[in-house]
């Protein structure tokens, strides 16, 4: 034990630190569960904040899903949001604080299936605010049920043969919809499940609260993230499943990066 | 004396929340209160006061603005008629539950469903029993004149703000639609950055500063014994608002053998029956409760011992009734008289049923 020690302490001297956590995380053990996309989020979204300065301005918006519980972590104010409806709450706060960042954090349940309408009509108005939806394909809180995002032939709790078109439709690419909306500034999918895509994860995080300070329309960030609770599978296998069947029909990159559209363009006529 | 104009209530609701510094509206149109958001888009306030007035797509869509900005420490409403208070129902529960101060007006219309949009009081349980999950209140303020629609818009926020807790302005369509002469206050200013973080700065969302804790707007409690310790504060402030928030107006109940007791514009109607009733030698009182919770329960148990009956006049099956029968506890007799689906009892018709009751 004591040799552990000496050789752990002899590398983390302050002069080999590569990285340190950022301080707005706190040291609170996370209830997320080994292998899963959230703890990974929370620390890019801990870091933005810290590097740009803006503890003081942000106030984050919890979800009903898994992250509920995401204020207990990243050290700055908090709403916790009723089911679907961060983008509705995120809305409120920024209406009344516009020179504040605001920003919600979703669920594929929480934005894609119960608050649709709020995710779509915040998006539309393009609200000055910062969304990211984390893409699990599975409802993980309530103990993996299927999602609107959950993939054909994909068995969840509720699809315990396979999620069946003819009984529940289609996996729902909002990310594409939200792309189409006049109000959207920019709307990227990430991922991170290597050093490499956490990277991306981070800059394409920073760009969207950038892009918040300029206040040209709505800042998407999906994350293809993986809940090996909810899928049965190692933290390693689910890397792996995600990337041979999320990826082909969730597939990463920039959907939109040109600010919200010219009103001028809809416009009527004459009045 | 502040500016006397003739309004309609659902236009002097949008004129009070912008004079009283209210800083914004969240809403979804529906008849009969549409005129609510209407005029305060007419109006812009944005522009003078800077009150943020915002169409969103849905009544949900509303009352979670609502939360987010009543979060925010802002002085935010949200209105409404009976199917859109519904849809807010989880939200108010929310709220309620997160304890945010926020006005909520209900201008009243028939249901169930769809039903009508004629005035109604059929959502009289549903506000003063809550109305979504869990043990809450709402307190709710009954006007009975476009002058009290004003007026409990200001008295509103200001018990909003006392107990950190939803007001509802409960209304019918008669009142929002009624055209009545009403005195409005002067102008006053929004509350300062400064003044919102001396109000509110221990529990508002206003950005964590280093060296204070992090603010969180959360009903979430998983730990059975706080979830507890946190139903009964709600409990204590229910009770400290029977002690100290009770209104009610009594008309000629000193001699009476018999009480009406009716709220909002039902409360008017009976005004009127009380004097006919008089007229004919019958000794007839009113009294009219303007905080349907708290529910102006000693008043009524105090002249329960007098009286040789109530009679509850209201515009649904018969709900505040049952209020009164608690509140009179089989000491006198309590009857009800009401119309249903939009009908609006004229001040003959109540004598009548007081008659043929008594
Ligand atoms: C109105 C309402 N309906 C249902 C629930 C139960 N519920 C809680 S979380 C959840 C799904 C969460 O899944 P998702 O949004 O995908 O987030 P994850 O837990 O996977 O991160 C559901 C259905 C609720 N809390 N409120």
């Amino acid at each position: 034990m004591s040799v552990l020690t000496d050789r752990i302490n002899e590398i983390i001297k302050p002069e080999n630190l590569v990285y340190a956590k950022s301080p707005l995380l706190n040291d609170d053990l996370m209830h997320y569960c080994p292998g899963c996309s959230h703890g990974v989020v929370h620390r890019l979204i801990a870091e933005v904040i810290e590097e740009m300065g803006i503890q003081e301005q942000t106030i984050g918006v919890s979800p009903v899903g898994c992250a509920v519980f995401a204020y207990n972590y990243i050290d700055i104010d908090w709403q916790e949001a009723a089911h679907g409806r961060a983008p509705a709450v995120a809305t409120g706060i920024k209406r009344v604080m516009p020179e504040k960042y605001v920003f919600s954090y979703q669920g594929d349940g929480d934005l894609a299936a119960i608050g649709t309408a709020e995710t779509f009509h915040a998006v539309n108005r393009g609200e000055n605010i910062v969304m990211i939806f984390i893409n699990n394909a599975i409802y993980g809180m309530t103990g993996g049920q299927m999602a609107p995002t959950t993939l054909v032939g994909q068995i969840t709790s509720t699809t315990p043969h396979g999620r069946d078109v003819d009984l529940n439709g289609y996996p729902l690419r909002i990310t594409e919809l939200l792309a189409q909306l006049p109000g959207a500034a920019y709307v990227t999918r990430q991922s991170v499940q290597t050093p490499g895509a956490v990277r991306k994860t981070k800059k394409a995080i920073r760009k969207a609260f950038e892009i918040q300070a300029k206040k040209i329309g709505t800042a998407f960030v999906e994350v293809v993230s993986t809940c090996s609770s909810g899928w049965k599978l190692s933290p390693v296998d689910s890397n792996k499943w995600m990337e041979e069947n999320m990826f082909p029909q969730y597939p990463l990159g920039d959907l939109k990066d040109t600010g919200r559209a010219d009103a001028e363009l809809y416009r009527i006529k004459a009045k | 004396m502040g500016e006397l104009r003739l309004m309609k209530g659902n236009e002097v609701i949008a004129e009070a929340a912008i004079r009283c510094g209210c800083d914004g509206y969240f809403g979804y149109p529906i008849t009969p209160q549409s005129e609510v958001m209407e005029t305060l888009m007419t109006l812009r306030p944005w522009e003078s006061t800077g009150m943020v007035v915002l169409q969103a797509e849905s009544e949900i869509a509303s009352i979670h603005m609502v939360y987010g900005a009543a979060g925010a420490g802002k002085r935010v409403m949200t209105s409404s008629s009976s199917p859109g208070i519904s849809l807010m129902a989880e939200g108010i529960s929310y709220i309620a539950g997160a304890e945010l101060p926020c006005v909520i007006v209900n201008v009243q219309r028939g249901g169930p469903g769809l039903g009508t949009i004629q005035p109604s009081q059929a959502d009289y349980n549903q506000a003063t029993k809550g109305g979504g999950h869990g043990d809450y209140s709402l307190l709710v303020l009954a006007p009975a004149s476009v002058q009290e629609m004003h007026d409990f818009v200001i008295l509103g926020f200001e018990l909003a703000f006392k107990f950190r807790n939803p007001v509802m302005i409960l209304a019918d369509g008669v009142i929002g639609q009624l055209m009545e002469k009403v005195e409005l206050i002067d102008q006053r200013p929004r509350w300062t950055n400064e003044q919102i973080l001396e109000i509110s700065g221990e529990w508002a969302t206003l950005g964590k500063p280093s060296g204070r804790k992090k603010n969180i707007i959360t009903s979430l409690e998983l730990d059975s014994y706080m979830m507890e310790k946190n139903n009964l504060r709600l409990q204590s402030k229910y009770s400290q608002m029977k002690a100290e928030e009770v209104r009610y107006e009594a008309i000629a109940c000193e001699d009476a053998d018999y009480i009406l007791v009716a709220f909002g514009s039902a409360a008017r109607i009976c005004q009127k029956t009380v004097q006919i009733a008089r007229k004919k030698g019958v000794k007839v009182g009113l009294i009219r409760p303007i905080t349907l919770f708290p529910f102006p329960e000693k008043i009524i148990a105090e002249y329960a011992t007098k009286v040789k009956g109530f009679l509850s006049v209201e515009f649904n099956a018969g709900q505040m009734v049952n209020d009164i029968r608690l509140a009179v506890n089989g000491k006198t007799r309590v009857e009800y008289f009401g119309r249903m689906g939009g009908i609006v009892p004229t001040p003959d018709e109540v004598e009548t049923a007081l008659e043929q009751r008594f």
